[in-house]
């Protein structure tokens, strides 16, 4: 009953990618559970090799799968339905990562509201408090933990207010991007994209600097207490998204110079834009909640 | 629910085929959602059978009071890994594999959305539990801190397998997000022409519903897997009080994760359960919409109810209040289902075929597990339940009676559609009558251990409680034995032995997949079917 109308849905062939990106996250997993075991023990092994080989298999893996990719999308083998399929795959891929940001803001919100001041005493608390640490006083930052560790906190001013203004002006040149590719005017579109992979670079490395700052100046480190836990594992796997985002623009970068994607045309980027607007999203929270209040 | 132009075998016998590749390449390299399918299938029943085992030790070191057997470090990882294989390696893996299976045939799509991604989906579960299972064997053994893993027993007591367990829990989170993404993105995109919402088959609701859950709380569990491998290997102290954390914070983010949990273990066989009954009862579903508007509370409410599993931590009264009414609550959607597959039957043209048998257990001891779980909603009351033998049984009577017996009854369901042959049903009916009566032999009594006061996750007890312990040893090897009568049908059934069936196979079955022939074709529904 095929209806005039209907454009047959692309079912790939079987392919060979999927395995070996299997074995890669084996080989990561592997790899990264010995690499730590061996690192905080100071035992040698092979930890490192074989997360090292898992990485690089990774990398071969995606090269090839987008390849294909590529290939069977410029052969005009896709459908709008299945443009679609990759959208709203993606948006419920930036869901599940705003739910694993959520972990840990919760652990934020739950050390700040809830454990800290118990620990203070208050509520019915106040023999957790005589028993325990009597000498400790509920405070955020939490620059003296109730062991002891003392630390100092990390204002929101300088560094991350720089850093804010940086992410969320790439933030918008990204959307022009977007806009002049949908408009085809190529020119516009590689100046934008180039600004955004630019602005991105720039936000790593003055994170970088600000860790080296908190480290060696300030004290502030990931074993000093939940302050510091929360915000380096914040702004850490943060961190890791922007590279991440900035590795996909990049490449679609190379491959806008390479002639690739039309107006109509354009999953690929428009999933690297939409994972950016979203690591942008959560650093707004990120100094909202972690460096302002 | 849908009728469908009678076209559909012409068709699709028109169309030239793909042959599968033949050998190992076509299970590693598929991207056709019947071969996934079948793979989530039989890799969920080889770890059914290994948790099984891991059960079996326990059974057999509880079979008399004293330690005999084992040692209790690992006793305590054999109720630890029986645990994960169980819930990450059998039943969500099974209810993935049925999904593969089903949900393009019943919405009228060629295959699931992104079918290379479905395969990688599946082939790093294997690795996974790989891993998992090769720890057990490290300097210091496996993961021995329960499938909680609470901190500190995680963290601070905890050996260096740990950090292979935190990875291999990573990779299952991986899968699972993957194929709820693949589930979600087939419903929402790859429906025929007039398969509308409200005329979805059920078991596509329910997994919709599922896929969702899968996406919001898996990745709160790879949060709090990577900060309990922080706080063990690098210092952290999200869970310890003496850097202004606390332990209690991970029993909150587990829960949030673990109660979603346990509705994305049970919510794809309230579709089951509510395929089957109208089949064999020759009625339609009773109460379609309520089923549909139940589950989605029943879901919502999940988000609202994590504490409810730590009432004896010291939480402020307003907070264990809150908690307990709003697990109550979720009895009234759950009241609702039951409900409505009584009511289907009520005045039914009843039949007792395999899969009906194994849905109506469903029903009984479900809804004792139900019940159970009311009592221990109640506060004051998990205040003596809490950590004993009775929590043991109202979980198993949920997730064995009611989530594995669902996934035998779809397997019984729909085998003949798969292979085209009808199962041995003499084998089936003896699986079926040695599991009903062991498993009761098997769970039953902890009841009665835990209101006694026997703690849960003991390699050892108190004298008063042996009688007991030997009978629910007894069911357990029983039990264990009579999966061994599911496997031989298994594999009767996959060598294609049997009478053919007819493409509706039963009388009654209504659906998109029932009007297709069976055994169904490597590729359905290339093109859409058009539902009136």
């Amino acid at each position: 009953m095929a209806q005039p109308d209907y454009e047959k849905y692309y079912v790939p062939d079987s392919s060979p990618w999927p395995i070996v990106g299997a074995v890669a996250l084996f080989l990561i997993a592997v790899g990264a559970g010995n690499f730590v075991i061996e690192q905080t023990k100071g035992t040698s092994g092979y930890g490192g090799y074989i997360l090292t080989a898992g990485f690089a298999t990774l990398i071969f893996m995606l090269f090839g799968w987008f390849r294909n990719q590529i290939h069977e999308s410029m052969s005009g083998l896709y459908s709008d339905q299945l443009g679609r399929s990759y959208r709203q795959g993606m948006a419920w891929f930036i869901f599940s990562e705003v739910m694993f940001f959520a972990a840990f803001f919760g652990a934020l919100f739950y050390a700040r509201m809830i454990s800290i001041p118990w620990l203070g005493g208050s509520g019915n608390n106040a023999a957790t408090n005589e028993v325990l640490w009597p000498a400790f006083q509920a405070m955020w930052p939490l620059v003296q933990t109730p062991g002891g560790t003392e630390t100092e906190a990390m204002g929101w001013y300088g560094l991350p207010l720089i850093n804010t203004v940086i992410l969320l002006i790439s933030s918008v040149t990204c959307h022009f991007a977007h806009v002049a590719l949908e408009e085809n005017k190529r020119g516009r579109l590689k100046l934008m994209l180039g600004i955004t992979v630019l602005l991105g670079a720039i936000f790593m490395s003055l994170q970088v600097e600000e860790y080296i700052h908190a480290y060696q100046e300030m004290g502030l480190t990931l074993q000093s207490g939940v302050y510091g836990n929360t915000f380096f594992l914040l702004t850490g796997f943060h961190g890791l998204h922007v590279t991440l985002g900035a590795i996909i623009l990049f490449i679609m970068l190379l491959r806008i110079f390479k002639g690739h994607f039309t107006p109509e045309n354009h999953f690929a980027f428009q999933a690297g834009s939409w994972y950016w607007h979203f690591v942008d999203v959560v650093w707004v929270m990120l100094f909202f909640f972690v460096y302002i209040l | 629910m849908s009728t469908v132009t009678d076209t559909i075998h012409h068709e699709n016998d028109l169309h030239e085929h793909h042959a599968p590749p033949s050998g190992i390449k076509r299970w590693l390299y598929t991207t056709n959602h019947k071969d996934i399918g079948t793979l989530y299938l039989w890799f969920a029943f080889i770890m059914f059978l290994t948790g099984g085992a891991m059960a079996m030790v326990i059974r057999a070191e509880l079979f008399q009071p004293g330690l005999q057997i084992v040692e209790p470090n690992f006793f305590n990882q054999m109720t630890t890994v029986h645990g994960l294989i169980m819930v990450f390696g059998a039943v969500m893996p099974a209810f993935t594999g049925l999904a593969n299976w089903l949900v393009p045939m019943m919405i009228g799509a060629p295959d699931m959305a992104l079918p290379r991604m479905n395969n990688w989906s599946f082939w790093i579960l294997p690795f996974a539990f790989l891993i998992l299972l090769s720890s057990l064997f490290m300097e210091g053994g496996g993961p021995a801190f329960g499938w909680t893993f609470y901190a500190p027993l995680s963290t601070t007591y905890s050996g260096d397998s740990t950090a292979l367990f935190v990875f291999s829990v990573h990779i299952m989170g991986i899968s699972s997000i993957m194929g709820a993404i693949n589930v979600i993105v087939t419903i929402f995109n790859m429906r025929a022409p007039g398969m509308t919402w409200m005329k979805m088959p059920l078991f596509v609701w329910t997994w919709l519903i599922t896929a969702f859950l899968l996406i919001a709380v898996m990745p709160v569990l790879a949060g709090a897997v990577t900060m309990v491998l922080t706080d063990k290997f690098f210092g952290t102290s999200f869970f310890d009080a003496a850097g202004g954390g606390d332990p209690v914070m991970f029993q909150h983010i587990f829960w949030f994760f673990g109660h979603p949990e346990v509705y994305i273990m049970i919510l794809p066989a309230f579709g089951i359960i509510s395929q089957i009954v109208p089949t064999f009862a020759r009625k339609r579903l009773f109460g379609y919409a309520s089923m549909v508007y139940a589950t989605a509370s029943i879901a919502l409410l999940s988000f609202i109810v994590w504490a409810h599993h730590m009432f004896t931590t010291g939480m402020p009264v307003f907070a264990e209040m809150f908690f307990m009414l709003a697990t109550m609550l979720i009895s009234v959607p759950t009241g609702v289902k039951v409900f409505n597959w009584v009511a289907t039957m009520w005045r039914g043209s009843m039949s007792f075929e395999v899969p009906m048998l194994f849905a109506l257990a469903f029903i009984v001891l479900f809804t004792i597990g139900g019940l159970s779980g009311l009592m221990l909603a109640i506060t004051p009351v998990d205040f003596q339940y809490h950590d004993t033998y009775f929590v043991v049984a109202h979980f198993h009577y949920v997730l064995v009676t009611g989530a594995i017996f669902s996934i035998m009854a779809a397997v019984y369901y729909w085998l003949p559609k798969w292979t085209g042959k009808m199962f041995d049903i003499t084998l089936a009916k003896w699986h079926f009558w040695c599991s009903l009566i062991s498993v009761n032999v098997l769970f039953f009594p902890m009841h009665f251990v835990g209101l006694a006061g026997m703690p849960r996750r003991i390699p050892d007890y108190a004298l008063q409680f042996a009688d007991f312990n030997k009978w629910i040893s007894l069911g357990g090897f029983a039990f264990g034995l009579s999966q061994f009568i599911f496997l031989a049908l298994l594999i009767k059934a996959c060598r294609k032995q049997g009478d053919p069936v007819s493409d509706q196979v039963w009388e009654g079955a209504e659906g998109l997949e029932w009007e297709i022939p069976s055994p169904a074709p490597y590729h359905t529904f290339e093109t859409p079917p058009v539902i009136k």
